[in-house]
């Protein structure tokens, strides 16, 4: 199985009957694909629609309902649209459940970093700053090493930060690994056909063994 | 007086150092017969205000590209190349603010509040220069508002009052951006009498409104 559909399997264990959920562009748009028929979940996208849907087919197409990444989408029954400053209300206010997100780098402290490469890559921010800051809880779909085979999961992030202290979660092709804010990061998982020392390995932080080490099962 | 004119006449308004915001998120509601016609008055030195600059195939991106903005405020600009040349090589300034911080800026400016407090930015780049203050316990950036000279905004429908209806994810900045500028110049697909636009379903007041454009006049 590819590595993202791997990652994007496994976030997708993680929502919960009724949870309202932001899913960043890349591969944690993938994680709706994967989302159990048993549970209903609403996703928020933060050009201002609750409810959005699949993709179109064709003669869905409509140029005035976009997500946020500017492709056309569709909506569910009972969506809602808005404007973006009540958009940014609802993600700072409290009421979006979850938010997944790709990461450069995540540390032992849950900082992130995610949104700039000084010198090389400055897209801006765009919502990932509010959605870490305001999302109850943040999941981080990301690859557990970057494309020279370094560590993403570090001891202290060097990339300028998205937010400080705000990750939850880090689901990789590698681990499930939970930021406990005061002790450090928390393995709780690998994927199968590894061990403790290969992700040890793999990884520049500290990792805390969990006494109840699983298998990540998708 | 009739609202209802052409994006040619509305442009006169603009003068070289202007403000301008400009609604839509990418490529959804924006403006592209208004901005069309920013770029044929060639003025200059403006500030935009804009969620992200568009892309490549939006009007604002000739606008960018033309140098007509010596200012850019933004959230997102990683779809429009031309911004992101401007700001590594400091052609124009180009401040970037978290998509929410930037929306609310504008919703303050248009609200007439002096500025609000976010959580959002605390401990990153962002809160470089900015007053931060603690509320029970908690750490917040004092944000200022932000107003414009004109607003170049998309609608659906507007009536002969400038009441404004839109359709899906339009809304964005446009609704927002109506609050906040002296002059709005709103471009809409149809253009209705008075009453035939249900009350409930008017979006944007009309008395926000200066002028409405058809798309493509």
């Amino acid at each position: 199985m590819d590595k993202r559909e791997f990652i994007s399997k496994r976030i997708a264990q993680e929502f919960k009957d009724g949870d309202v959920v932001n899913l960043g562009i890349g591969m944690p748009t993938m994680v709706a694909n994967y989302v159990s028929k048993d549970i209903n979940i609403t996703l928020q996208s933060e050009n201002g629609i609750l409810g959005l849907g699949p993709n179109p087919k064709q003669e869905e197409l409509d140029k005035d309902v976009t997500d946020s990444g500017g492709k056309p989408i569709t909506v569910t029954a009972g969506a809602s649209f808005f404007d973006s400053a009540y958009s940014f209300a609802l993600i700072r206010g409290g009421h979006v459940d979850i938010t997944v997100l790709g990461a450069l780098e995540v540390d032992e402290d849950g900082n992130l970093a995610n949104w700039m490469v000084p010198g090389k890559k400055v897209p801006g921010m765009g919502g990932a700053m509010d959605l870490v800051v305001g999302a109850k809880r943040v999941i981080l779909a990301m690859e557990h090493m970057n494309k020279n085979g370094e560590s993403k999961v570090v001891k202290r992030c060097k990339l300028p930060l998205t937010a400080s202290k705000e990750v939850n979660t880090i689901i990789t092709d590698m681990a499930v690994i939970e930021v406990i804010q005061g002790k450090g990061l928390l393995l709780k998982e690998i994927a199968p056909g590894l061990n403790v020392e290969d992700v040890r390995n793999a990884t520049e932080a500290e990792l805390i063994i969990s006494s109840d080490l699983k298998v990540m099962e998708v | 007086m009739s609202k209802l004119t052409t994006s040619k006449e509305a442009m006169e308004r603009v003068r070289d150092g202007h403000s301008i915001m400009v609604g839509g998120f990418l490529a959804c509601g924006h403006p592209e017969t208004l901005v069309n016609s920013l770029v044929e008055t060639k003025v200059k030195n403006l500030t935009i205000i804009s969620n992200d600059t568009g892309t490549i195939e939006c009007a604002i991106y000739n606008v960018i590209k033309t140098g007509q903005a010596s200012t850019i405020i933004a959230s997102y600009i990683g779809a429009n190349p031309e911004t992101g040349k401007l700001l590594m090589s400091k052609l124009a300034d180009v401040q970037l603010f978290p998509q929410g911080t930037l929306a609310e800026k504008i919703r303050a400016g248009g609200a007439g509040l002096g500025g609000f407090l976010t959580p959002v930015g605390v401990g990153t780049i962002v809160e470089e220069g900015k007053r931060k203050i603690e509320v029970e316990g908690k750490q917040y950036l004092l944000e200022f508002p932000l107003k414009a000279d004109i607003a170049l905004i998309k609608a659906h429908k507007a009536d002969v009052n400038g009441n404004l209806v839109f359709m899906g994810s339009t809304r964005n900045f446009n609704a927002i951006m109506a609050t906040a500028a002296n002059y709005v110049i709103a471009e809409v697909e149809e253009y209705v009498r008075a009453g035939e636009i249900d009350p409930n379903d008017v979006i944007v007041p009309g008395i926000l409104v200066d002028a409405i454009v058809m798309v493509g006049e």
